[in-house]
């Protein structure tokens, strides 16, 4: 086995492949930008090398950095993760050239797989389904029409050397394919400096699920079942799980086999994915095969029981497999859910900063359950603007679907980041979607369910009776402790009541508490009662109660006359009133908060680089009104109707926070 | 007997009414509580005594005779905020728009008398027209009164006002006197003078909010030093603050239980500040990290931001803490925070609460506005604050302690208890690069020899170690291990006995 591996990748993946070398007694090299100087990957490497200042171009993904960094440290092979090098041929080739190892497949399958024509073709040629259309290179407008009505509408016209959306059309008929073709290729042009374009039926209810496949270098091959991925915004993965709640026995037999006969004939030999998309009866069409680790392995890994970094290292030494296809089964159900920096209430827009708190849920591995959290992050670390947004994959394990959902309920509310933003509330909200639970979705799912984004959920009153009562029993701790402070004045001590008005959202509960050795008992005014248990102390943040026997986690942070609560997708501020109190806070005026639509607002902590207006300035609908510098980005802010400038609250060269205001209109 | 025990409830109630049900009503619309209402939201349920209630005024000019309603406008008494004593007066504006008669304020008085006599805080909730004109020079004589009491009951009992309507003309100077003034947002506003009157004198047009509304207390004149959205939530946060505040000036500060481990060590602290000493980094993650459950009770937070105050509790007993903010103008000391922070040390020296300083300065501000504006006595207030402070003072500098500002800032020769550095503190007369370009005017334009200049200065000063071989840093401690050395430091001076040579009082450069 090798001695020592360096690992060409930093944050979770890094950490990720480091745990299972350290497992088979193999050293580690990590390398690090000057952004990573104390980066979790850093600390778990046995070894670590810089490799260069923050932007990737200039550290991880410069080769021969990488390969002096090898060099230096005498690791026999390398990890390359999945992103920077991972399926860069040139990178496998110039380790090739100095004799070290690739724990990847052989070059020639990274190429071959590499561009969307070249391996839609050796897919047809190895009998894989693919996704009807014409591979050849389109003349025309003209041409494109022709084709269009061969393959038959709707159609999507997708720029070969495209991704992320970019050069893609979908024409339901000759217009819009005419019209789609020209704007394709002007795009693929600027974006790629590549124009080809092809042509392919566009797939209706298209769930996105691939097969993990685990090849060897001696002919021998495995799939591992398949993971569901349809859960995306943007085109990036969101939620994953396996297996699919949507392929029955048969498809995934025909799945799997034709991913492998793939997988041979390009010699694949270490683990890789065929990615599919399927359609609402069943009919699956290749669509990519990634030649990599991909993100979301880990719950393959969870209900299949195998380590597939550890196999990809056995491959790459040499080592036949030692898995045949019956020893493939699936055990279980397990969920996947990325942790991105990334603020839900402002169209995801990035987060960076601090992690002033971060205290995952523990990782647990039981008989009927699992918690694991794969993360290159630690509290007191930095999120910066130079790489991806994930900070952790948050995977949970349980013997049926609704029970791993379940488990992910919890291990969510259990999650606490603080410092910077986080998409934990909108991930606890497509958990307790309907669709989701049913496992009727598509690609479309988020933007069909949240088409004007998230703005938090609101809890039924099931939910918010049982946040009432938690609290009111948690306040009313937290009161007893305060009515306990020296200095009283003897035999005059106050009593704390046992009657509360709570709030939670538009919800109002009266509530009486009777607290006895093992809890309190909860009464609300309509006679339901229940039995509320906690080990809660003022100043935990994470309360964990148990109510009437079901377990309740609550994020919580102290406010006036009661707590901010995160609980699933829901972010509440509930009250906790005496009665009187409640009485009186109800003539309190509802403050309304200032009107916005005539002002812009800065839409993240950023420095203004150019002001494009004047105060007086009539501006049309869509006009430049200013450039804001955010994480080296910088965005132009443009007005969203025809108006008159009235004030400008700030100059070139000022640091804005997140919604201070730039300008007036009148 | 019965019949006479129904005129007393008879009379109660009507005392309970205060100007009548449309005034009260009025007082609602307005989004304010009324005298009572804010009563009891103050005290523990059912702990408020009352004094006076049938008190009423002797005036007789301007038919003011046919109008005496019992009370007269305020309602005094003392009851319990968490089983522990306080004397309140809160003024009613239902009743002749709580303006000030001689009898309203020998009410106030009298409780006050009664604060200092017993050793309790007073809470002043005002919401009052002003003096009552009818009554002339009584009622200013009646203002001098409460002055009078809330000048030498200043040290001695904590004094705390709560600005929750109008305040204006003599009746802010009372408020001025006390040690914390908290406003209610949108209902309430101070002045000496009002926007009609500004109007006349100085043609000047301005709102009563922008003039003297809440924003304007706590953002720009740091008159107030908080304000909160409503009368519920202010007069529990005013409840919050008294748990903070000892008795009186014999008293220790208050304990109360605690669930936070006193050796819990945080290694996030570990990170906190950057490499680059240039960049800012959040004082108050560090304030929260320290404290008892994260619970910090800050003043005057929008003013002077460069400078943080504020209580926290350590081990369960309340501490003061000023800290410089890295995150507002690099935290250098000026006028503002000089002033805000060293009224801030005065107040916990008084009233025996320990003082925790977190020091990141890079100096003192430069420049005219700064000069002309007197910054030399105003930044000596602070450090004369801290000089004459006899309470436990425990220092950590978590990075820059530069000049001046390091004298200042609770430093060993002020008479600092323990003084702790990170082992990222800088203790020097200032920057590598200020200090090169002085010692070495000579190099300047050859850029080589500067460099290696600013790498030995960086080498000899940029570190705490020079200061602790003098012994003026007691030790550097790890950041994550923060919180244990403070609270037990602040254990091991427990009890510490400190006084200051006698003197009629002392002459801080005002």
């Amino acid at each position: 086995m090798f001695k020592k591996i360096l690992i060409a990748n930093r944050g979770e993946i890094a950490c990720r492949v480091i745990k299972t070398a350290r497992k088979m007694g193999i050293q580690t090299v990590a390398i690090y930008s000057d952004a990573d100087e104390s980066a979790l990957h850093v600390k778990m490497a046995d070894e670590a090398v810089h490799i260069g200042p923050p932007p990737a171009n200039q550290s991880y993904i410069v080769i021969e950095k990488v390969m002096q960094a090898i060099k230096d440290t005498g690791a026999e092979a390398v990890h390359p993760g999945y992103g920077f090098l991972s399926e860069n041929p040139k990178f496998a080739e110039a380790l090739d050239a100095a004799g070290v190892a690739f724990i990847g497949p052989p070059k020639g399958a990274i190429e071959a797989m590499g561009d969307k024509i070249t391996s839609k073709k050796i897919a047809q040629d190895a009998a894989v389904s693919t996704v009807p259309g014409y591979m050849g290179l389109i003349e025309d407008a003209d041409e494109a029409v022709k084709i269009s009505n061969q393959i038959g509408y709707p159609v999507m016209i997708k720029a070969s050397a495209g991704g992320g959306g970019k050069g893609m059309r979908i024409a339901w008929n000759d217009d819009e394919a005419r019209e789609g073709f020209q704007s394709s290729k002007n795009e693929a042009a600027n974006s790629f400096g590549d124009d080809r374009i092809f042509i392919e039926k566009f797939v209706t209810q298209p769930r996105h699920i691939e097969i993990q496949v685990l090849c060897d270098s001696h002919g021998n091959g495995v799939y591992l079942n398949e993971r569901e991925c349809s859960i995306q915004r943007r085109n990036q993965k969101v939620i994953e799980e396996a297996p699919s709640p949507f392929l029955d026995e048969a498809t995934r037999k025909a799945m799997g086999e034709q991913s492998l006969a793939l997988a041979q004939a390009v010699g694949y030999a270490s683990a890789g994915t065929v990615e599919f998309i399927v359609d609402g009866d069943k009919n699956f069409y290749f669509l990519e095969m990634n030649t990599r680790l991909q993100v979301e392995h880990p719950v393959t890994e969870l209900i299949t029981g195998i380590d597939l970094v550890e196999q990809m290292i056995r491959v790459a030494h040499g080592e036949k497999l030692t898995l045949t296809q019956d020893d493939i089964s699936i055990n279980g159900w397990a969920m996947e859910s990325r942790l991105y920096a990334e603020d839900p209430y402002r169209g995801f827009l990035p987060s960076i900063g601090r992690l002033t708190r971060y205290r995952p849920p523990a990782e647990l591995a039981e008989d009927t359950r699992a918690v694991r959290n794969d993360t290159g992050v630690f509290e007191g670390g930095e999120i910066s603007m130079y790489y991806d947004p994930m900070i952790a994959k948050l995977c949970t394990w349980a013997p049926t679907r609704a029970a791993a959902i379940e488990e992910m309920r919890v291990a969510l509310d259990r999650f606490e980041v603080e410092g910077i933003g986080h998409n934990i509330p909108f991930l606890s909200a497509v958990y307790d979607h309907p669709k989701f639970i049913s496992g009727d979705m598509t690609t479309a799912f988020i933007e069909e369910e949240y088409p004007d984004g998230f703005a938090g959920i609101t809890p039924d009153e099931t939910t918010s009776r049982r946040i009432a009562a938690a609290v009111a029993a948690m306040h009313r701790v937290a009161e007893i402790r305060r009515s306990r402070i020296s200095g009283r004045l003897g035999n005059h001590t106050r009593k704390v009541g046992e009657d509360w008005i709570v709030g939670v959202g538009d919800h109002r509960f009266e509530i009486g508490i009777a607290a006895d050795a093992d809890g309190a008992t909860v009464q609300f005014a309509d006679g339901a009662a229940m039995r509320v248990a906690s080990e809660w102390v003022p100043g935990q943040t994470l309360a964990e109660l148990d109510i009437d026997d079901a377990p309740l986690v609550l994020k919580v942070s102290p406010a006036s006359n009661g707590y901010h609560v995160r609980h699933r997708g829901a972010e509440l501020s509930v009250s906790v009133l005496t009665p009187r109190a409640a009485e009186l806070a109800a003539l309190m005026p509802v403050k309304v908060p200032p009107d916005t639509s005539k002002m812009l607002l800065c839409p993240m902590p950023g420095l203004i680089v150019k002001l494009n207006v004047e105060e007086g300035d009539e501006v049309q609908d869509g006009q430049a009104l200013c450039t804001v510098e955010a994480m080296k980005m910088e965005n132009i802010l443009r007005a969203e109707k025809k108006c008159v400038v009235k004030s400008i609250k700030v100059a070139a060269g000022d640091s804005l926070a997140v919604d201070e205001v730039i300008m007036e209109f009148e | 007997m019965s019949g006479i025990m129904a005129e007393l409830e008879k009379r109660r109630a009507a005392a309970r009414m205060g100007g009548g049900e449309k005034r009260v009503a009025a007082q609602h619309a307005k989004g304010k509580l009324t005298a009572r209402e804010r009563i009891e939201l103050l005290l523990d349920e059912g702990s408020f005594e009352e004094f006076d209630m049938f008190v009423k005024h002797r005036t007789t000019d301007f038919g003011m005779e046919a109008q005496r309603p019992e009370g007269d406008g305020v309602v005094t008494g003392w009851g319990t905020i968490n089983g522990r004593r306080v004397y309140v007066f809160s003024q009613d504006f239902t009743v002749f728009g709580g303006s000030l008669s001689e009898t309203h304020a020998q009410k106030i008085c009298k409780v006050m008398d009664m604060a200092m006599q017993n050793g309790a805080p007073v809470i002043g909730l005002n919401d009052s027209g002003g003096a009552r004109i009818q009554e002339g020079v009584a009622s200013l004589a009646g203002y001098a009164e409460v002055f009078q009491r809330n000048i030498l009951a200043s040290g001695v009992v904590p004094q705390i006002s709560v600005i929750m309507g109008p305040c204006a003309g003599g009746a802010v100077y009372s408020p001025a006197i006390t040690d914390f003034i908290f406003m209610v947002k949108d209902s309430s506003y101070m002045f000496v003078t009002g926007p009609d009157v500004v109007k006349t004198v100085t043609n000047e047009v301005v709102t009563a909010e922008e003039l003297g509304g809440a924003s304007t207390h706590t953002k720009k004149s740091s008159v107030a030093d908080g304000a909160f959205e409503n009368d519920v939530e202010t007069l529990a946060e005013v409840r919050r603050l008294v748990d903070f505040l000892p008795l009186n000036n014999r008293d220790k500060a208050p304990v109360r239980p605690f669930f936070d481990e006193a050796s819990r060590a945080d290694h996030s602290l570990d990170t906190l500040v950057p490499k680059n000493p240039n960049q800012p980094y959040d004082m108050k993650e560090l304030i929260l990290k320290v404290a008892d459950e994260g619970d910090f009770y800050e003043l005057q937070e929008d003013f002077a931001a460069n400078i943080i105050t504020g209580f926290i509790r350590v081990e369960g007993q309340t501490v003061g803490v000023v800290a410089n903010q890295p995150m507002v103008l690099a935290g250098v000391l000026d006028i503002d925070s000089s002033r805000k922070a060293a009224r801030f040390v005065r107040f916990c020296d008084a009233f025996e609460i320990p003082i925790l300083t977190f020091v990141d300065v890079p100096g003192f501000l430069p420049g005219t506005s700064q000069e002309y504006g007197g910054v030399i006595k105003h930044g000596a207030k602070l450090l004369f604050a801290y000089g004459e402070a006899t309470v436990p003072k425990v220092t950590v500098i978590t990075r820059k302690a530069y000049g001046g500002a390091y004298d200042v800032m609770a430093s060993k020769h002020l008479r600092g208890d323990f003084n702790y550095a990170w082992p990222t503190a800088q203790i020097a007369v200032m920057g590598a690069k200020g200090a090169v370009e002085i010692l070495y005017r000579s190099e300047l334009d050859d850029p080589e020899k500067i460099a290696a200049r600013t790498e030995e200065y960086e080498t000899n000063f940029a570190n705490p170690f020079r200061a602790a071989e003098r012994g003026f840093i007691d030790e550097v401690i790890l950041p994550h291990s923060t919180r244990k050395r403070v609270a037990r430091a602040f254990a091991s001076l427990r009890t510490k006995n400190q006084t200051n040579p006698w003197k009629k009082h002392d002459n801080i450069p005002l």
